[in-house]
């Protein structure tokens, strides 16, 4: 099991948690001009890297605050927190 | 007035949470104690001032801390960044929360009387801590988990939140949760006790 370091609570089982998927995937700001193409990118297309990238966790058992966090895709291990 | 014949019952009313004439450990319930949510913004200081005021306690900004009023009567649980939940004895609810609101003004906020949103049950014994570590993950030994801390977390896959009183030596643990689950987690309790023996 993941110990996922929440901002507030300090590390805490990954069951505590809901995973959110990519960090800063913005919506669009002026959603009616997307073409289908732009839709897809942006409902369904993620990186999927091998190493660090920023992913979004929400401590529902907890604080029930979202926050982001770096995780290494490869080791689990977890890097900067905050956002 | 008419006595309507109405009477409030709590969620444990009639649990079997007796152990064993020999067990130390004590579970019972602690009915309808008063617990008022409190959302503020711990940066507006006239606002946490009026708060510390009509609460003799300020609401604590450091996570998972509790702070307790001068005379003993309220307890503030930190629940999250601008959030907190108020505790009072049985029957204070409607007092505690006007004067809230009170403080609250009109600074963006929210105070809600969520009594009846949890109760309460008490652990208490000199294996009071061994019984809950049966079914929770966090660190329960003081000083990462003595009096002036609580913690909303997962006690045999439940939502709790557990807050520490009484010294060291003698932990007592206060554990809140929802109704629905009361039942479930008592049950629980009693059988993590079985099993300490």
């Amino acid at each position: 099991m993941l110990l996922v370091p929440c901002p507030h609570c300090g590390p805490r089982d990954e069951t505590e948690f809901k995973y959110g998927g990519q960090a800063g995937i913005a919506h669009p700001a002026d959603p009616e001009s997307l073409t289908d193409a732009e839709w897809l990118d942006y409902l369904f297309l993620r990186d999927n890297p091998k190493g660090p990238w920023r992913e979004r966790w929400v401590h529902t058992a907890g604080c029930r605050r979202w926050f982001d966090v770096t995780r290494d895709t490869l080791t689990n291990e977890f890097g900067d927190i905050g956002g | 007035m008419t006595d309507s014949g109405l009477r409030a019952r709590s969620p444990l009313e009639g649990a079997t949470l007796a152990i064993d004439s020999t067990s130390t450990l004590g579970i019972r319930e602690l009915p309808f104690l008063v617990q008022v949510g409190l959302r503020a913004d711990p940066a507006d200081e006239p606002l946490m001032s009026r708060l510390t005021t009509v609460l003799g306690a300020r609401p604590p900004t450091d996570p998972n801390t509790t702070s307790i009023s001068e005379d003993g009567t309220n307890q503030v649980l930190w629940l999250g960044p601008d959030e907190w939940l108020v505790l009072g004895e049985p029957g204070t609810a409607g007092a505690l929360e006007s004067k809230l609101r009170s403080a609250l003004d009109a600074a963006a906020g929210a105070v809600v009387d969520l009594s009846a949103n949890r109760t309460a049950i008490s652990v208490s014994g000199p294996r009071a801590r061994e019984s809950l570590a049966f079914g929770c993950a966090i660190d329960l030994e003081p000083p990462a988990f003595g009096p002036g801390r609580c913690a909303q977390t997962l006690l045999a896959r439940a939502n709790v939140i557990i807050v520490p009183v009484g010294p060291a030596d003698e932990p007592a643990f206060r554990i809140l949760v929802r109704p629905s689950f009361a039942g479930y987690l008592a049950t629980w309790l009693v059988d993590a006790a079985v099993g300490l023996d």
